[in-house]
Parts: C-alpha cells; sequence; structure tokens
C-alpha cells in the first residue's frame, strides 16, 4: 500500500495507466451517450427532457463520490501525512465543484419544463448547493494559505466536518417532503427505472467515474509536478543567490 | 433629526469595544445595524416584517456571531499565548471548550438578550418574540462552536475573516433553519414548536461535544 503511495512510484504508475484510462473513459462515454440519445426510448410522460437525466444522475453521483475520495485523501493526510494524499486531495475538490455544477445546472434545465422552476429551496437542491459551496471554500482555502502542507491539513480538517453533508444528500429525498424524486436506482428493492433507460443510465455512471479517475490522475500528477518545479525553482534561486557574490567579487579584482 | 445621543452612544460602545480588544457591544450593535437595513431594503410594511421578523434576527444573529469569531484564538496566536495554551498540562479540546464558552457570554448572550427589543421593532408578536429569543439562546451556541472551527482554521491568516465565513456559513446552514422554524412556530397554531427546538438543541449539544476536537486539532496542525 505505502509502495503505491511514493509520489515517484504514482507518477511512473500513472503514466502507463493514463492512456488506458482515457481510452476507456472515451469508449464507454460513447457507448452511453449514444444509448442515452438514441437507444433509451423517451419517456412517456416526460418526452424528450428524460435524456438530461443521463447527465445529471452521473453528475450528482461523481459530486458525491469526489468528496468521498477527497474526505479518504484527507485521512490520509491527517493520519499519515503523506504528500500524495495532499496533492490528490488538492486535485479533487475542482473537479468535484464542476461535477456538482453540472448537476445544479442540468437538474435546473430539467425542472424548469417539469416542475415549471428553475429552482426551489427544498432540501435535496439545497443540501446539493450547500456541497458546491463547500468545495468553493475548500479551493479558497487551498489558495488562501501559501504553506501547501499547512493547507493540506486545514483542508482536510474543514473536508471531515463537511462529510455530515454527503448522508443529508443522499436520505435527504426520504427524510423530508421533497419536490425532487426519490431514489430509483439504488434501492433496497431493486431499481424501478424501465431496463431499457436504467442501462444507458450505468454505463453513463460508469464513463463519469472513469472521467472522474482520468481528470484526478492526471492532476494529481500535475500538483506533484508543479510541487517538485517549485521546489527547483528555489533551489535554483538559492544557487544563484550564492553564485552572486563570488561573481561580483570576481569583477571587482578584475577591475583596475 | 439625527439623534446625537444614539450617535454617541454608537461611537463610545465601538471605542469601548476597541480598547478591551473583544466584539461584544460591537456585535449587538453589528446586529441592530442589520436590522434597521432591512425595513429599508423591503420596505416599512409592518405585515411583512412581523412574518420575516424570525428570519431576520436570525440572519442578523448569525452575521454578528462570525463578525466576533476571526479574533478568538488570532490575538492569542500573534502574542504567543496560544503557544503555551498548545505546550500546556491542560487538555488542548477543554482551553478551546472554555474560550468559546467565554466568548458565548460576550458576545453570544447580548444578542440573545437584545433580540427581543430588536423583534419589537420588526413588529413581532408576544408569542413570536419568544420563541425567537428562546430559540436564539438554544442555537447561538452552536454556532459559535462552528465558527471557531473557522476560526482555527484560518488562525494565522493575517485577513481571515471572509474566508472564515466561506467556510462556516455553509456548515451554519442547519442551525439557521432549524432555528427560524423553532422561531416560526412559536408563533403559529398549526406547526410545532417542540420538534425543531429540540432539533436545534440537539445541534449546540453536538457541536459543543464534538467541535472542540476539530478547532483543536486544527490549532495543533496550524501552528506548527
Amino acid at each position: 500500500m505505502l509502495k503505491y503511495a511514493n509520489p515517484t512510484f504514482f507518477l511512473g504508475l500513472a503514466g502507463r495507466l493514463l492512456p488506458w484510462l482515457a481510452g476507456a473513459t472515451a469508449l464507454t462515454l460513447a457507448i452511453g451517450m449514444w444509448g442515452a440519445f438514441f437507444y433509451a426510448p423517451a419517456d412517456y410522460q416526460q418526452g424528450q427532457t428524460v435524456r438530461i437525466m443521463y447527465i445529471h444522475v452521473p453528475s450528482a453521483w461523481l459530486a458525491m463520490f469526489c468528496y468521498a475520495t477527497m474526505a479518504a485523501s484527507a485521512l490520509g493526510t491527517l493520519v499519515w501525512r503523506h504528500p500524495l494524499a495532499d496533492a490528490a486531495q488538492k486535485a479533487a475538490a475542482p473537479i468535484g465543484a464542476v461535477f456538482t455544477f453540472v448537476c445544479l445546472v442540468t437538474g435546473s434545465l430539467w425542472g424548469k419544463p417539469m416542475w415549471g422552476t428553475w429552482w426551489v429551496w427544498d432540501a435535496r437542491l439545497t443540501s446539493v448547493l450547500v456541497l458546491f459551496v463547500i468545495y468553493l471554500g475548500l479551493i479558497a482555502l487551498w489558495q488562501t494559505i501559501e504553506d501547501s502542507s499547512r493547507a493540506a491539513r486545514a483542508a482536510a480538517i474543514l473536508t471531515l466536518v463537511g462529510v455530515i453533508n454527503l448522508p443529508i444528500i443522499k436520505f435527504s429525498v426520504d427524510w423530508w417532503n421533497t419536490l425532487h424524486q426519490p431514489a430509483s436506482v439504488f434501492r433496497m428493492d431493486g431499481p424501478t427505472i424501465a431496463p431499457s433507460m436504467l442501462w444507458p443510465l450505468l454505463v453513463m455512471g460508469i464513463a463519469f467515474t472513469l472521467l472522474f479517475t482520468t481528470l484526478h490522475v492526471m492532476s494529481t500528477r500535475n500538483e506533484i509536478l508543479r510541487r517538485r518545479l517549485r521546489r527547483l525553482a528555489i533551489q535554483a534561486a538559492a544557487g544563484e543567490a550564492q553564485a552572486r557574490p563570488a561573481h561580483r567579487l570576481s569583477t571587482s579584482e578584475s577591475a583596475p | 433629526m439625527t439623534p446625537a445621543p444614539l450617535s454617541a452612544l454608537f461611537l463610545r460602545e465601538i471605542r469601548a469595544a476597541r480598547r478591551i480588544g473583544g466584539g461584544g457591544t460591537m456585535g449587538v450593535v453589528f446586529f441592530l445595524i442589520l436590522v434597521t437595513i432591512v425595513p429599508f431594503a423591503i420596505g416599512p410594511d409592518l405585515n411583512l416584517l412581523s412574518r420575516i421578523g424570525p428570519a431576520i434576527l436570525w440572519i442578523a444573529a448569525l452575521l454578528a456571531t462570525l463578525l466576533g469569531l476571526d479574533r478568538l484564538f488570532q490575538a492569542d496566536h500573534e502574542d504567543g499565548s496560544l503557544d503555551l495554551m498548545l505546550t500546556g498540562d491542560t487538555p488542548l479540546e477543554l482551553i478551546v471548550l472554555v474560550k468559546c464558552l467565554a466568548h458565548w457570554t460576550v458576545t453570544g448572550l447580548p444578542l440573545v438578550v437584545a433580540a427581543p427589543l430588536f423583534g419589537l421593532m420588526l413588529a413581532l408578536e408576544p408569542e413570536a418574540l419568544f420563541g425567537v429569543t428562546i430559540s436564539l439562546l438554544a442555537g447561538t451556541p452552536a454556532l459559535g462552536m462552528l465558527g471557531a472551527i473557522g476560526a482555527a482554521l484560518t488562525v494565522t491568516l493575517r485577513r481571515g475573516g471572509l474566508l472564515m465565513a466561506i467556510l462556516v456559513l455553509p456548515l451554519a446552514i442547519p442551525v439557521l433553519i432549524f432555528g427560524v422554524s423553532a422561531a416560526g412556530a412559536a408563533n403559529s397554531a398549526t406547526t410545532p414548536f417542540m420538534t425543531p427546538f429540540l432539533i436545534l438543541c440537539a445541534l449546540s449539544l453536538a457541536t459543543l461535544a464534538a467541535a472542540p476536537f476539530a478547532v483543536a486539532a486544527a490549532l495543533r496542525h496550524m501552528s506548527e
């Protein structure tokens, strides 16, 4: 386990895995898109707008999955103080924010024809909006604290405090009477959605998960490289500062 | 007609608060200003004001609580006493809890005491006045404890106040929801008062029990 957490090992592994991940993402996304737009029937009630679901629902899953990934990395930061966990945490926040944003926007576009309004303040929508704000707060925290390992620990604590929001999002449709429909895929008594609509949705879910994994690995790799570049730049600057007085000395000696 | 004594009092309170270094009186003044601004923004319709009054008071209390919190640990961090607390024998969690309770007594309690007065200005019924006051009494500790997490995370930042608000406000939403519904329920015969009120109490007790650990962890990590 710790072998995989070595940043250098991770860089090598990421380089080998990324083409496969990207390829698998493109393939499943293509199949999922075809299923969503051509194979799946239009809903008898909602018509073509039901196709928004194939983007909206996977984004919502990933918005929460990404937060869970971030919380796991936060544990890695706080418990093992591992730099790879710091980088993974930092890399996940903007991706999660984008998935949450996509989920909110597609939900809003879907809500207008179905509910007759862009937005309602019900429990599901509000808790997802809170998730979005927490993501933005975490990004702000990362950008404000200069020392990156200190920023990582601050973000980790806030991430773990914010985990309380995940069960609230998941069960908000069961605990409160909301306009948002209750869970229809992951249920104790099996999915209540027609198979012809279910499988494109699941393929899209897998495609989005692969997309997230690809982006996250790329972003984590960039973060590690960025830190190495920064360290090299500091070393180079320190070397220059040492070299400069000697240089000045030599010029003054050569002067008559 | 400018009420000179009022503005003089306002300035005097600001001076006193600055000398003491706390935000107790300043918090109440800020609370008053927020309550004053709202009728200008939405119009002086007393029926409307009495309907949304509890919500206005709760939002004002939330913002006023946040205002004083950024200095909660910062002054200690600057003069080095936080390092003594960190290295001392007393558990940091207890120190945090005591500091938060003291801070609540100075800043939270005046808001609770002032809430019925400001409620009168918003044309609240006596039942609603009672509801707002009792719900603020039960809810402000939770706001303070959540705010302390943000204060600890931003303790080393010179201008951490805005970031602290961004970090804390999303977490404070459940407190606001149940606080306002308890305050509103006291005024109506149809909705139960006890359900949201007890949840509000539970939120306060839970944050009092759990938040000191998060705050202490944040202080340890941030001041390394």
